[in-house]
């Protein structure tokens, strides 16, 4: 096989676009499979569900901006600030950092795509579909209403009746199919799919932070979906999960939410710092300092978050000796978290800064990220923590490690590979001032939230007497929280002009370290004309890369006969054998379709309709895995 | 038909074994909310006016669903030497086992729902939802070798074996888990 043949020669081009590039249309557009596309829209609507979310914040701060208001009931209130946690975290955060992902994971380890491409349509779909069936239900009145992590008995059927908590519990659970869809993709390309070469302690830090962030769902989740799954049973059909009368338990319901939930926010703060990891070196010109030991930390951090969750609990009185267990716990996190936070400084330090927009958001990050994981450190200690518990001081708390440890370094994400995606570059006057509005709403929002909390505003309260110390900082509140949202505007404005106008971009505007750069802007359809060989971490500082995909490079990393792309192993990358990649299909959207069906069907109780569209599902994915001719043909 | 097998792991071993960890993750679960139940509900359990499982029914479902993995893997080796025949013969006898299995559940749920049932109580509600999670997933594997026999008269060789090895991997999965039910939810009542 390995004949050696003269780089990517234009026939060898030729023949990898026409195998590779889909012909736009709306047919394309609607059965694409490929990750660049897909990696795209995730970010896309990713960003439309924070938009909404982000609207319902707006509308909650206008209402607390001044004492007695009455613009939204409490019955709108429940359901906006339900809906706004509950689409920050699963529709806005994860997805965005899987929209990341997807577009950047194949290009970053040298591959022609993720995978399981069609999985990866399907998942997008997915996340497409359960995202508007739970919004739809905003409109209707019938929005989850029980805060994000719906403890029960307020969300059992007796105390919250109509559809809302099946909005949320079915609407998680549709969710949740594309969510560890996703992981699994990550793990198995970031395993098999690196380019010749690069082994394991060769991958981009970004790359483990996404497969470290995929493990943690893939352990983290189930315990999510059996919770969802006891909740509806219980509501829908009299199961006695979660009722004392029937011998079940409410902490039950805490306990599984919280076995995900603690992971689940460093699953999305893990890939924010694996942006963060990713963004430096171009900016401070060197590599991260101390990657084996930012490793340690990402895998470290993955596991320990395993160990925490009942942190959440302290005020529901659990046995005395588990305070200690998981008050030690929540310490230790905070070690490997600092150990990243030290490489990073260091990394400054030592290197030669450029401060462009994406340098700003990192730096905006540390210091909120900083200063939430303070705060967070006080609740470690028991006594402080049911204390303020349930008070605005916890709103501060998570808004500074959310907001900064996920939104700040998406933002520097966006700025740093909208030339990447787009092949535009962005106007850097209007990114600085975005940042500094950003920067400035969130900490004149978010700073006051810890005063009031201490005075004792308690959180997720419609509206508040005057004259408790808590109304002028409200106010301040409301004000910040409209810079933010001019701030987050001026970002998008700045995206839509830079489509629209931005200077081409060059393959490598900013001297990345890693592959992505090594190849046009936006990226051809089949990512690399060469499969490139890795000899180091930092693949595009180093001759010896450019070199093999230069002159001379074999057939084996060209593959341009078919959808190919090379197979490596596991842990040192060796070449193992190409393997055809699946074209374009539109079973992803079918299946995606028919799921919406069955959960529509089950939350208006059409259950005839539920079985059919199972049987469609059923059919739909044999015909999936059918084993194709085409490929048959060629391997 | 070529008996050679590709170098290394391939990308469907490897999405597979992932998707049966989570799935274990889940029934991991679901048995943990078994014990937490059993043990806030004091020392009566199962709760009054239940008596505890009868054995023979479940152990006879054991010693019909743990070998099928045996022909499974008979089936797959068989695949290896480029023998279809013990590929059709192998998972034929695993989902007739499967299928059995299914069939003793349907008759202890016909005489158990007269004795308890899904709103019951919270123990009715964990039986149910973990045995019948189970049976599900019997289901679905069955449904797969009935969806790989098919393919046989298709295009799945040695060098294809992929399909077989993962429906493989799924029915001990399926099997592994059943141990772990059979000791919760049948043989820890009777400790
Ligand atoms: C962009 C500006 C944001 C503003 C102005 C904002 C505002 C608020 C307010 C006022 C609340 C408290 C509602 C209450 O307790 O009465 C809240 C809750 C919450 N926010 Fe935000 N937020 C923002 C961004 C975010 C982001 C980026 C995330 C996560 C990634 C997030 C996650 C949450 C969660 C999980 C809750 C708790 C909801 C609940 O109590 O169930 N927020 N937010
Ligand atoms: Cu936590």
């Amino acid at each position: 096989m390995d004949t050696p043949a003269a780089g990517a020669d234009p026939t060898d081009r030729e023949r990898l676009a026409e195998n590779w590039t889909e012909r736009p249309s709306l047919r394309s557009w609607l059965t694409t499979v490929d990750h660049k596309r897909i990696g795209r829209r995730y970010l896309v609507t990713a960003g439309f569900f924070f938009a909404l979310a982000g609207i319902s914040a707006l509308l909650m701060r206008t209402q607390l901006a001044n004492p007695g208001s009455d613009l939204l009931s409490p019955q709108q209130y429940n359901q906006l600030f339900t809906m706004h946690g509950t689409a920050m975290i699963f529709l806005f955060a994860t997805p965005m950092l899987f929209g990341f992902g997807n577009f950047l994971v194949p290009l970053m380890i040298g591959s022609r795509d993720m995978a399981f491409p069609r999985l990866n349509a399907f998942g997008y779909w997915v996340f497409l579909f359960a995202g508007l069936f739970m919004w739809a239900s905003l409109p209707f009145g019938a929005a989850p209403n029980g805060g994000w992590f719906a403890y029960v008995p307020l969300t059992s059927v007796q105390d919250s009746p109509g559809l809302h908590l099946d909005v949320y519990t079915l609407g998680l659970l549709f969710l949740g199919i594309s969510t560890t869809a996703g992981a699994i993709n990550f793990i198995v390309t970031a395993l098999k799919m690196r380019a010749p070469g690069m082994s394991l302690n060769r991958m981009p830090l970004f790359v483990w932070a996404i497969v470290a962030t995929a493990f943690m769902v893939i352990f983290a989740l189930p315990a999510l979906n059996v919770d969802n799954a006891m909740l509806f049973l219980d509501r829908r059909f009299g199961a006695g999960f979660f009722d004392p009368a029937a011998g079940g338990n409410v902490l039950l319901w805490q306990h599984l939410f919280w076995i995900f939930g603690h992971p689940d926010v460093y699953i999305i703060v893990m890939p924010g710092l694996g942006i963060v990891s990713a963004v430096l070196p171009a900016f401070t010109r060197r590599g991260v300092v101390g990657y084996p030991l930012v490793v340690l930390a990402i895998v470290a951090i993955a596991i320990i978050s395993f160990g925490v969750w009942a942190h959440h609990m302290f005020a529901v009185g659990l046995p005395q000796v588990s305070y200690g267990f998981f008050s030690a716990a929540s310490s230790i996190i905070t070690i490997p978290s600092g150990i990243q936070i030290f490489a990073w400084l260091a990394t400054m330090l030592l290197g030669r800064l450029v401060l462009r927009t994406p340098l700003l958001f990192v730096i905006g990050f540390i210091v909120t990220f900083v200063l939430g994981g303070v705060t967070g450190a006080m609740f470690a200690l028991t006594a402080f923590d049911q204390q303020v518990t349930d008070s605005y001081f916890v709103v501060a708390h998570f808004h500074y490690v959310l907001v900064g440890g996920a939104l700040f370094p998406i933002l520097a994400g966006i700025y740093y590979w909208l030339p990447k995606i787009t092949g535009r570059m962005y106007a850097e006057r209007l990114g600085r001032w975005a940042f500094w509005l950003v920067f400035i709403g969130m900490h004149v929002t978010f700073f006051p939230m810890h005063l009031y909390g201490l005075f004792g505003m308690p959180r997720r309260v419609y509206t508040y007497p005057a004259g408790l110390d808590w109304d002028g900082w409200n106010l301040v509140s409301t004000v910040g929280a409209y810079v933010l949202a001019v701030g987050l505007l001026l970002v998008l404005v700045g995206v839509v002009h830079a489509v629209r106008r931005g200077r081409p971009a060059p393959p490598d505007p900013w001297g990345g370290d890693t592959l992505e750069w090594s190849t046009d802007s936006p990226p051809p359809a089949y990512n690399f004309p060469v499969i490139p060989r890795v000899h180091s971490l930092h693949p595009t500082w180093d001759a010896r890369t450019a070199e093999s995909t230069g002159p001379g490079a074999t057939a084996d990393r060209i593959l341009s006969a078919g959808r190919r792309t090379p197979l490596t192993s596991e842990l040192d990358g060796r070449y193992e054998r190409p393997v055809e990649m699946p074209e374009a299909s539109g079973k992803p959207l079918v299946l995606a379709l028919t799921l919406l069906v069955l959960f529509t069907a089950l939350l208006f109780a059409w259950y005839p309709v539920a079985a059919a569209a199972v049987a469609v599902v059923a059919g739909t994915v044999a015909g999936w895995l059918w084993p194709g001719r085409r490929a048959e043909a060629r391997t | 038909m070529s008996a050679e097998l590709p170098a290394g792991r391939s990308t469907g071993w490897w999405g597979m074994v992932l998707f049966v960890t989570t799935e274990a993750t889940l029934f991991a679960c679901l048995l943990g909310s078994y014990f937490y139940l059993r043990f806030q509900n004091g020392p009566q359990w199962p709760p009054d006016g239940i008596a505890n499982p009868a054995l023979l029914r479940p152990l006879l479902m054991t010693a019909v669903l743990v070998p099928s993995s045996l022909p499974m893997i008979w089936a797959e080796r068989g695949l290896r030497r480029g023998r279809l025949w013990r590929v059709r013969a192998g998972m034929a006898t695993s989902m007739l086992l499967g299928l059995t299995f299914l069939g003793l559940q349907a008759t202890e749920y016909a005489e158990l729902l007269t004795e308890f049932t899904l709103t019951t109580n919270a123990y009715g509600s964990l039986f149910y939802v973990i045995t019948g999670f189970h049976g599900l997933h019997v289901l679905i594997g069955a449904t797969m070798i009935g969806w790989v026999l098919t393919a046989t008269r298709g295009g799945l060789d040695a060098r294809r074996h992929d399909r077989v090895r993962n429906v493989a991997i799924y029915w001990h999965f399926v099997d592994i888990v059943w141990l772990g039910i059979l000791f919760t939810v049948y043989l820890s009542p009777w400790l």
